[in-house]
């Protein structure tokens, strides 16, 4: 059966406010996996909790709609456990990063293969618009009683430091632009991670629609002044294509820079790609050998009831 | 009587051996037909602090450690100083003779409130605070002692074997220690060449020295000491015994009941379990290829918890092993598990708390914070095993409650079964049974997660299943798995969720819930590792004529009621038996059943509980002389 967008739909009543970047988000995903014709049933949205966290409802494929800075933890656990099912991890830049960091880094370590979409508009959007750990210092977005006295953090820079192998931002008012990353994202051989621009109307009256698209640079001259424009556009080449450790650290380090990139001028596209890295599941059959034919998923446990594993050398070596 | 109570202990610093020389002890009573009990004390530290080791040998089953100490053999001052009025007057003690001189200050590992305790003591009895006073004040209570220079051994050794390289090798006292021990008792010496090779079988060269030593100093000690109380020359096997290490029964256990995923974050002592497992990663399947676990280890046990549950969607039989910590950062996901109905267990090996608490040693004082464990109301059953051969079986059972009626398990074990080493009946994996509920191995038609059923509970569907497209979501949901804020739903769903506790008590058999050994005018409640030191106490009393009961509870959560209440109907006197301050089953038992504890034995050193000191204060409550709250202390 040839799969069409619509397929990827539910009907599940969507309560995002009118105008929020989640929905350019959600619908470049499902344009993706149409585009891939990927099945339904093999693949997992996972979700954290949020307004972007309510994402997995809105798919009609498996979806685990998880707990607040977790949304890594679950879905490795699911794709290591299936690994033949796609996995995408979503959730908001509070849930990433804030109270999910730490997962953040550790899954970068692992580079189990799927990919994390992060919507980072800025704020903690469910929760009426605190800070999130990605707005910048002295930044006051609309339900701050006062300037913001943190830093941000730098999820690109964070994502690279970390060891994912596909790095990415994407802008959720360019579908089609983002529909690409994901695809591209999905295809990489290990961990991808897409940092989404994700404007939040209700809350960051700061990053607004308007202000990515440079409408306030554009009053004092009559150009265009978009303030995203994109990798691909420029000589920035992204990809690691011999794992010479040179190549790397000059791949990292140009990506690590980039990141920084930002005001009147914010790269989208990909920073940072390396496919040399062994994925997870390679690390494991090194081990195991059979580990991708027989899955923890597929494996057989029982036979009629009665268990199939056969530990009697262990236990005769206990024998006294 | 016993033909055989033998109690072997010994102690040195952290990190030289002390294990392995009790693990070579074990091997070799066990391999001569003895039953053993043997448990390790051990400091929260690497290198350096006292460490000990009891190993208890008897020609009859044995379920417990007592306080007497037959022979204690040590190669450091401090292992002298913590134990020696424990031996028992006809006991003995072997010594390095070169520690002699060594004074109370030379130990800096000895703590200032355990010194002030000493000095008071040796003062009392007129004695310098040396080893060589501490010894004087044991030859004045028919102690026998042996003096040996380990030093001298291994230089006479090395001389014998032309290895000038022996001299110095102070790793190897243990094995002396051991060695020299065995030679005393006229255990044979066959089995103690045998048990080397099985301890080092990884490392054929210092087997082979060991051996060397062991009987050489084997054979000093046949030659050299005089005759002690106690000679264990070997007695009939029994067909179909093991030595296992505490963790083996719930390892074991999972390998079999088929859990192919387990993630875990490093905590004593739950890690040892998740380690062994990793070192048995590729399975032998009957009839098929290879299978495996696969064992990760997480940034940290939000995630150890996280990912069991992600494995747990795809229809893997899944888990982790914890400790109270560990446990403590859990409870927000296990609501989630809960309100998605997904099976999950939790192996709890318990600690003494609070928080880092002691974090080495023994406590069950997690049993109110599991039964409640996680924000709101949802089901899940906890469950607690008696002894390791108990938790084999009790493994597989843990794992078919969780898939049948698709909640959270919390499967509680201690550090008392962790650290300690049994000899018990050869497992039997044909008697683990696997029910994985309602599981679906295919859809047809349209699919709903949580429909709504008679029995409460909805067939289930496993991520990356054909045509089994669901939801989940830690918001109350609709059959389907989506949100929902309705309140007739929300009613209809929670009903559904709480549902399975009643289902669980329904249909877990009752022997699985609660266990009685006899109920008496005299009958104990108790739950978890108290088991072994409370059957051999009750054994203890049987045998001066005096009959008290015990009812061994299992399933804690949801609380079997009924049951406990007609199994205790013709109980005139409850005693509470655990190791925790504030009586923790006594309270729940009190909620559910009405009825008022008498008694309560309770011990929250961090030590284990011997059959010892549950006898005596039994004893006491008999006699009408004990206080409402009997507490123990037994142990250094
Ligand atoms: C453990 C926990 N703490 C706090 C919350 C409350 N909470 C819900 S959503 C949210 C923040 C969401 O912000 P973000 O992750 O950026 O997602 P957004 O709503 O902006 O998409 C918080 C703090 C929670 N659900 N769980
Ligand atoms: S609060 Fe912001 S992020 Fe949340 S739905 Fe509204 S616009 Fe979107
Ligand atoms: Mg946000």
């Amino acid at each position: 059966m040839v799969l069409k967008l619509a397929d990827y739909k539910t009907d599940v009543h969507n309560d995002w406010c009118p105008g929020c970047g989640d929905f350019g988000i959600v619908n470049a995903l499902q344009m993706a996996l149409a585009e891939m014709g990927i099945e339904r049933d093999k693949a997992t949205i996972f979700s954290g909790i949020g307004c972007s966290g309510k994402t997995s409802h809105f798919i009609n494929t498996y979806g685990v709609h998880t707990l607040h800075g977790r949304v890594l933890t679950f879905a490795q656990g699911g794709k290591l456990a299936n690994p033949d099912m796609t996995v995408v991890a979503v959730g908001g830049d509070g849930d990433g990063l804030g109270i999910g960091a730490g997962h953040f880094v550790a899954a970068g370590r692992r580079n189990i293969d799927m990919t994390y979409i992060i919507f980072d508009n800025g704020v903690y959007g469910l929760t009426k618009g605190q800070a999130s750990p990605t707005l910048k210092l002295g930044e006051q977005t609309k339900s701050l009683p006062s300037p913001n006295t943190n830093s941000n953090v730098n999820p690109i820079g964070l994502a690279v430091a970390s060891g994912f192998t596909f790095v990415a931002r994407g802008y959720s008012y360019d579908v089609r632009h983002l529909k690409d990353l994901i695809v591209k994202a999905v295809k990489h051989k290990g961990l991808s991670f897409l940092d989404v621009l994700q404007p939040c109307p209700t809350y960051n009256d700061v990053n607004t629609r308007d202000w990515y698209a440079g409408v306030d640079l554009a009053q004092e001259s009559m150009e265009r002044h978009s303030r995203i424009y994109k990798l691909e556009d420029t000589k920035f080449d992204p990809t690691v294509n011999y794992a010479g450790e040179v190549e790397v650290n000059e791949k990292l380090s140009q990506a690590l820079i980039k990141s920084l990139e930002w005001g009147d001028k914010i790269p989208t596209g990909v920073f940072y790609q390396n496919e040399l890295v062994s994925p997870f599941s390679t690390r494991l059959t090194d081990k195991i050998p059979n580990y991708l034919e027989n899955p923890p998923a597929k494996q057989i446990i029982s036979n009629a009831g009665s268990p199939n594993t056969d530990i009697s050398k262990i236990l005769d070596s206990l024998d006294v | 009587m016993r033909s055989t109570d033998f109690t072997w202990l010994i102690g040195g610093p952290q990190g030289s051996g002390v294990e392995s020389g009790a693990n070579i002890f074990s091997k070799v009573c066990a391999q001569m037909g003895y039953q053993i009990f043997g448990k390790r004390e051990f400091y929260s530290n690497i290198k350096g602090e006292h460490s000990y080791f009891t190993v208890r040998v008897s020609d009859e089953n044995i379920h417990s450690n007592v306080n007497a100490v037959n022979l204690m053999v040590s190669f450091d001052a401090e292992t002298i100083f913590r134990h020696f009025d424990e031996i028992v007057s006809d006991g003995g003690i072997i010594y390095d003779s070169e520690l002699e001189n060594i004074d109370t200050d030379r130990v800096r590992t000895l703590d200032a409130p355990f010194k002030e305790r000493l000095h008071k003591f040796l003062k009392s009895k007129n004695k310098p605070f040396t080893i060589a006073g501490v010894l004087e004040t044991a030859k004045e209570n028919g102690i026998k002692l042996y003096p040996v220079s380990f030093k001298n051994l291994l230089t006479e050794l090395s001389e014998e074997l032309d290895n000038p390289r022996m001299r110095g090798l102070v790793r190897m006292y243990n094995v002396l220690g051991v060695s020299l021990s065995l030679g005393l008792i006229n255990m044979p010496s066959t089995s103690l060449v045998d048990s080397i090779d099985d301890i080092f079988s990884k490392k054929p060269k210092i087997a082979e020295m060991n051996k060397k030593a062991a009987i050489f100093s084997y054979n000093y000690a046949s030659n050299n000491f005089e005759n002690f109380s106690h000679n264990l020359t070997g007695i009939q096997k029994q067909p179909d015994t093991i030595l296992v290490q505490g963790h083996f029964g719930t390892s074991l256990g999972k390998m079999v009941s088929g859990c192919r995923f387990q993630s875990y974050y490093p905590i004593t002592p739950a890690s040892d379990e998740s380690v062994y497992l990793e070192s048995n990663e590729i399975l032998e399947i009957e009839n098929d290829r290879p299978g495996s676990t696969i064992v990760i280890q997480t940034e940290d046990e939000i995630s150890a918890i996280g990912m069991m549950i992600g494995a747990s969607l795809t229809g893997t039989r899944s888990s982790t092993s914890t400790s109270g910590p560990g446990f403590a950062l859990m409870t927000e996901a296990l609501g989630w598990a809960g309100i998605n109905e997904v099976p999950i267990v939790i192996t709890l090996y318990q600690r003494s708390g609070p928080s880092t608490g002691l974090p080495t040693r023994h406590g069950q004082d997690d049993l109110l914070f599991t039964v409640f464990a996680g924000c709101g109301d949802f089901p899940k059953i906890v469950y607690a095993s008696g002894d390791i051969e108990e938790s084999f079986y009790d493994t597989g059972n843990c794992f078919n409650y969780s898939d049948k009626y698709q909640i959270p398990v919390i499967h509680m074990m201690d550090k008392f079964l962790s650290s300690s080493v049994v000899t018990c009946k050869k497992f039997n994996p044909k008697k683990i049974s696997i029910d994985r509920g309602k599981l679906l191995d295919e859809v047809e038609g349209e699919y709903k997660r949580f429909a709504f059923t008679d029995d409460g509970l909805s067939p289930r569907s496993k991520l990356g299943m054909d045509n089994g497209v669901f939801w989940n979501t830690g918001d109350e949901s609709d059959e389907y798995g989506h949100i929902t804020e309705d309140p007739q739903i929300r009613i209809k769903m929670m009903d559904k969720r709480m549902s399975r506790l009643d289902l669980a008590l329904a249909s877990i058999p009752i022997i699985q819930q609660a266990v009685s050994f006899e109920v008496h005018d005299y009958t104990i409640i108790s739950w978890g590792s108290t088991k072994g030191p409370i059957l051999d106490a009750q054994d203890m009393l049987k045998k001066e004529g005096i009959d008290i009961g015990f009812v061994q509870i299992k399933l804690l959560h949801p609380f079997p009621t009924e049951y406990v209440k007609s199994l205790l109907q013709d109980a005139k006197v409850l005693i509470d038996i655990e190791a925790n301050h504030s009586g923790q089953l006594g309270k729940i038992f009190k909620q559910n059943i009405a009825r008022e504890i008498d008694y309560h034995i309770l011990k929250y050193t961090g030590r284990g509980m011997t059959s010892t000191e549950i006898y005596d204060s039994l004893k006491k409550i008999v006699q009408n002389k004990a206080a409402k709250r009997e507490i123990l202390s037994h142990g250094a």
